[in-house]
This record gives structure tokens, C-alpha cells and sequence, in this order.
């Protein structure tokens, strides 16, 4: 089993829209071992919750084809039926998601929200109230009794995430995916959250899948980092390794258009244009290249190796655009 | 929760007060007066004046109505000049309110049943065969007036395969009803059933854009990463929330099931309050209609209180503390 947790080989996902198949990830690969915090980065629309969608099983089978293989503890996933993917959700992997508001079943109670996730995986279970306390404390929340009673708007932000976090642990999964977990939070809240899941990530040796758009947030919480790109990773590497030596044009855009990295009063990066719509990507060439008005087409339009380049230990680059890429300001 | 009742009901008295106002003056914007159409034409107008006179009908509006309103209070809806010449309106209405009551709660109850069913169908089968086909007939029963729909029930169950009376209580005496109550059941069902059948649009289109609304929440998506399965994460989550608009008009039901249904007890013979309605305004039994009016918009008030009462108790975002 060679230590991955997740183990995700060219996994594709193509939504049907109108009756086609429209590729929304394309030949995707990515693993994850115990105890790592792997953070997928990207735009909005760049399938970052596509692929965690993938990995739960959650798409609408009528309309969504998932091809590849994703491997967890070593169990391919893909090709599951919805019976057989229940006995993993909730019990090897667990999800955060990013609206802690919208994510509660708003006339349920808090207590039996968490009761439910464990439960659903153990009927015979006869300490079910002492493990949801139990559930609600290791999340940090004090007034144990009180919180277990309230319903979710009676919650603040913090709080409400700090539940989804306690459902997500219910059953102690291997791996943990947060989907955009701080987005929804005010900024003080956020830090807070970070600081509980990295706590329990290593209490538990867990696995996380952080998903967000965050540089922030991948910062302090990853150790490796994959940059999407319109349905593909365009480049991965060591945290730092990512920060201090970005290659690829659409990661050092990336880091260029972080307002935390400016200094004050320097014009803020913005990237032009928008990730392609699904019907126009075509994932031969390096799809970002578009979206940088100053190459000539020669360069845009070049055919490129559908895998990633290992330039060093552990950092993944693809195509070359790369090698000569500058911007325009500093031509 | 009882201070929520508490100032939903203070609140109201007012929307009483303005109601009774509405009532009585449109009373008075009607043509005529009570004796207008009772009387033989040759009458002499000096008596038609004296008779005016007694029931206080060349009085101000303001005192009538006040005079009108004391009466309310005192339990006096007055006396009826036409329909049953002679009765107080309320020995009227209590008598006629028992045809009604059964017929409503039938109906009420039928009409629920089957709109919850053929939205919980259509939900599940969404853009399916079975979905199309219940839009398509619920489109269609809302756009063709219900009066036609009773006479092809009238013609299909009382002539065809007689299973049910055509029309009447089968008692001559409403009187009687409220004791012979169950056994009176039968010829409440036919236009009970006819109601619901035909009725079932609002509540269906409303529930079945609700479930599939639902369905397509965050905390959906939750329950399913716990790895609760499909079905119950309809049974225990979807529906719930999807019922909440629906549970909260329940209270307006209210004025369905003791207002009479004017269209379904006229076609049918039946002799409930909507029939007494209409019985009164063509005969221009003024007391009979005011009254009538009054009660319809105490029912309103009531429905709203209800539902009010009902969405507190099944939505916790409602409650007030």
C-alpha cells in the first residue's frame, strides 16, 4: 500500500450538458499520505470541488461520467454502487463544506445532527449521546449541553463550522476533505478553524484534502500544494518550494494577484480574462496561456506533454511555457 | 410561543374592526334594501316607509352600524327576511354549518392527501413520464372552471355507476343533521371528493417545486457525506423542510371547511353555508349576507392565526423568545 491514503490516477470527470459529455477534469493525479495536508489551489470553475466531489461520490450519476481510478486505503472508488460508496462516506472520509449555515439541516437539532453520522454507520451503538458530546468538546465547543440542544441559526459562523468539523470527525476518518472550510468565516474566525483542523489532523494522523483559493490559508496549513488549472494540475510542489519558486505562469500569476504579498500601495495583479468554459477547453495545449495577452500565438497555441515535468523532488511543472515566461512589466 | 399567540391575537382586533367596517358599508353600496324584492310591487309606499322605519333602515349609516355591531356582540346577527323568513341568523348558520363542516373536513383532508401524493410522485420522477402528465392535469383542472368538473362527476357517479345521491342531505331538515352526522356522510362525499379532486394545483405545484428546490441544498449534499442513503435522506431531511410553506397553510384550510363552497353546494343541492350564500344574495336577505361576510372574515383572521401558531411550531426559526 506504499503509505497513500488517496491515491487518484487520471481521473477524469465529464458533466453532460445538453446532452454531451463536456470534460470538466481532465487526467487528473494526485495522492495524499497520513498525516499530510495536500491543498488544491485554483479559480473558481478550475474543478477544485469537482475532484472532491469525485472522491465522495456525490455526483449526479445521470449526468456526470468519472473515469480514472481513485484508490482509497488501497479500495477503488470509481465504479462503486451509491450502497456501496455509503459504507465509505462518513467512515474513511469525512467533508467540510464551505457555508456552515447552508450545510445544516436547519430544523434539526445540532445534537442530532452529529447522532445521525453516527448512527447511520453503527444502529447498535449505545454510547451515541456521550460520543456526540464527546464529538462537541473536541471541537472546542464549551457550553456542551447547551450547543447540542440549539439549532444551527441560533449558531454563530465559528460555531456552526466548528459542528460541520464535529460531523466530519464523527466516525475518525482516515482522510478529511475541507472544501473552502475558512471562505464563509470573518477573518478572526478563520484563524481559529485553521488552528482546530491542523489540531486534529495531527492528533489523528489524518489525511486532509484542503481545497480553497486561499494562498493564506495553503500557507500555513499545507505541506504540498497542487495548482488547477481548468480541469488540470498545472503545477505541484513542497509548500515552500511553491511559494519561494513558483514556475508555472499560472502560479506565479497566482502569487502576483495575492493581496497579502503586496506591499501597500503597490497596484494589486489581476489576472485577465476567466477560466474557459467547459466546451472550450482543450486540454492538449496549456489552456492558461490565453489569458496572457502579450505571447505570440505560436507559443499559446503549442501542443504541450499531457503529463506534468518533474523539475526537481517532488516539483511538477506543465508544459514550458515556464522556462521563458515573464511578465510584461518586467520585460 | 405564547406571547407570539398573545400579540398575534391582539393584533387582531383592529383588522376586526376593519373588517366588520368593510363589511357593513358594502352591504350598503348594494341596490335595494330587504324589502325591495319580498314585497308585491303594488304595495303601498307609505307601508314599505312604516316597515323601513321599524327595522331602523332610514337610520344614518354610522348608527346603523353601530346599532349592528352592539347586536354582534350580543350573539344578534339579526332576523332573516327572506331565506328562512322569520329565523334569527344565527339559528341559520348553526344549522346549515353542520353540512358544511362534514363536507369541508372530507375535502380539506382529500384535497391534502391528494396533492401531497401526486407532488411526492412528481418530485421523485422529476421530467419523467408521470411528472409531465400530473403538471399537465393539475395545469389543467385549475384552468377549467370547477362547475364543469361537478357536472361530469354528477353525470359519471350518480347516473353511470349510481354510487352516490345526486344532491340533498336526505333529510328535510338540516335541523337534524348535526345528530344524524355520520350517516349524513355519503352525500357529503360526492362534492367533498369533486372539491379535492379538482383542487389539488396550488398545493401540488407549490410542494413538488419545493422538494426538488430542497433537494438541491447544501445540507443535502451534508447528509449524503455522512453516508445516509438516498432515501432516508428524503424521508428525514428533504421532506421536513419541504412541508414547512405547506404546513403553515394548512390554517388558512380553515375558511374552506367552515365558509362553505359556494360553486360545489349550489351544483350539488347541498344545503351548506355557500349555498345559503348564494341563496341570500339573490334574494337580498341583507341580514344573512352581512352576517355571512362577517363570519367568512373572522375565518380569514383566524386562518392566518393558525397558520401563524402552526409555522412556530414546526419551524424553530419562527419562534419568537
Amino acid at each position: 500500500m506504499d503509505g497513500k491514503l488517496l491515491e487518484a490516477k487520471d481521473v477524469s470527470v465529464e458533466f453532460k450538458i445538453d446532452g454531451q459529455y463536456q470534460t470538466a477534469i481532465y487526467k487528473l493525479d494526485i495522492s495524499i499520505k497520513r498525516g499530510e495536508v495536500v491543498a488544491l489551489v485554483g479559480e473558481s470553475g478550475s474543478g477544485k470541488s469537482t475532484f472532491a466531489m469525485s472522491v465522495m461520490g456525490l455526483h449526479n450519476a445521470d449526468q456526470t461520467r468519472v473515469t480514472g481510478s481513485i484508490k482509497l486505503n488501497g479500495d477503488e472508488l470509481i465504479g462503486l454502487t451509491e450502497r456501496q460508496f455509503d459504507t465509505y462516506r462518513g467512515v474513511s472520509v469525512g467533508m467540510i463544506f464551505q457555508d456552515p449555515l447552508s450545510s445544516l439541516n436547519p430544523l434539526m437539532k445540532i445534537g442530532d445532527q452529529i447522532a445521525e453520522a453516527i448512527t447511520i454507520h453503527d444502529k447498535q451503538s449505545k454510547q451515541v449521546s456521550q460520543r456526540v458530546q464527546k464529538l462537541i468538546s473536541d471541537v472546542g465547543i464549551v457550553d456542551v449541553q447547551r450547543v447540542s440542544q440549539q439549532y444551527p441559526h441560533e449558531l454563530s459562523g465559528g460555531m456552526r463550522q466548528r459542528v460541520m468539523i464535529a460531523i466530519a470527525l464523527a466516525n475518525e476518518p482516515d482522510l478529511i476533505i475541507a472544501d473552502e472550510p475558512t471562505t464563509a468565516l470573518d477573518a478572526t474566525i478563520q484563524a481559529q478553524i485553521l488552528d482546530l483542523i491542523k489540531e486534529i489532523q495531527v492528533k489523528k494522523n489524518a489525511g486532509i484534502l484542503l481545497i480553497t483559493h486561499d494562498l493564506g490559508v495553503v500557507a500555513e496549513m499545507a505541506d504540498t500544494v497542487a495548482v488547477m488549472y481548468a480541469g488540470q494540475i498545472v503545477e505541484q510542489a513542497r509548500v515552500d518550494d511553491l511559494f519561494n519558486q513558483p514556475k508555472h505562469p499560472y502560479t506565479r500569476s497566482l502569487l502576483r494577484a495575492d493581496p497579502s504579498e503586496v506591499n501597500s500601495g503597490d497596484e494589486l495583479y489581476a489576472i485577465p480574462g476567466t477560466v474557459p468554459a467547459l466546451k472550450d477547453m482543450d486540454h492538449s495545449k496549456d489552456l492558461f496561456l490565453k489569458r496572457v495577452p502579450w505571447l505570440d500565438i505560436a507559443e499559446v497555441e503549442a501542443q504541450i506533454d499531457e503529463k506534468l515535468q518533474k523539475i526537481s523532488d517532488q516539483h511538477y511543472v506543465r508544459g514550458d511555457a515556464w522556462k521563458n515566461f515573464e511578465f510584461l512589466e518586467d520585460r | 410561543m405564547w406571547r407570539t399567540v398573545l400579540r398575534r391575537v391582539l393584533i387582531m382586533i383592529p383588522q376586526l374592526i376593519l373588517v366588520s367596517i368593510l363589511i357593513f358599508m358594502l352591504a350598503q353600496l348594494m341596490p335595494g334594501d330587504p324589502f325591495y324584492g319580498s314585497l308585491n310591487p303594488n304595495s303601498d309606499p307609505a307601508t314599505i316607509e312604516r316597515m323601513r322605519h321599524a327595522a331602523g333602515l332610514d337610520l344614518p349609516w354610522y348608527q346603523q352600524y353601530f346599532k349592528w355591531v352592539g347586536n354582534v356582540l350580543h350573539g344578534d346577527l339579526g332576523t332573516s327576511y327572506v331565506v328562512n323568513k322569520g329565523w334569527t341568523v344565527t339559528r341559520i348558520i348553526s344549522q346549515r354549518i353542520w353540512p358544511t363542516l362534514s363536507m369541508g373536513i372530507i375535502a380539506a383532508v382529500l384535497t391534502y392527501f391528494l396533492s401531497i401524493t401526486q407532488a411526492l410522485l412528481a418530485a421523485r420522477h422529476e421530467n419523467k413520464v408521470i411528472d409531465r402528465v400530473l403538471i399537465v392535469w393539475n395545469t389543467m383542472t385549475s384552468a377549467v372552471p370547477s362547475f364543469v368538473f361537478y357536472f361530469v362527476m354528477m353525470v359519471l357517479f350518480v347516473y353511470i355507476i349510481p354510487i352516490f345521491p345526486s344532491s340533498g342531505t336526505g333529510i328535510d331538515d338540516t335541523q337534524n343533521f348535526s345528530t344524524n352526522f355520520f350517516s349524513n356522510l355519503k352525500y357529503a362525499f360526492l362534492p367533498a371528493l369533486t372539491i379535492a379532486l379538482f383542487s389539488t394545483n396550488s398545493i401540488f405545484q407549490y410542494l413538488r417545486s419545493n422538494l426538488l428546490d430542497q433537494q438541491a441544498q447544501d445540507y443535502v449534499r451534508t447528509a449524503r457525506a455522512k453516508g445516509v442513503q438516498i432515501k432516508d435522506v428524503f424521508r428525514k431531511h428533504i421532506l421536513r423542510n419541504a412541508f414547512l410553506p405547506i404546513a403553515s397553510g394548512i390554517g388558512y384550510s380553515i375558511t374552506g371547511i367552515l365558509g362553505g363552497a359556494i360553486f360545489a353546494e349550489t351544483v350539488f343541492g347541498y344545503p351548506g353555508l355557500g349555498a345559503l350564500f348564494v341563496q341570500a344574495l339573490s334574494g337580498r336577505d341583507y341580514t344573512v349576507i352581512t352576517a355571512l361576510m362577517l363570519f367568512q372574515g373572522v375565518l380569514a383572521l383566524l386562518g392566518g392565526l393558525l397558520s401563524d401558531i402552526i409555522s412556530a411550531w414546526v419551524d424553530p426559526r419562527v419562534r419568537v423568545k
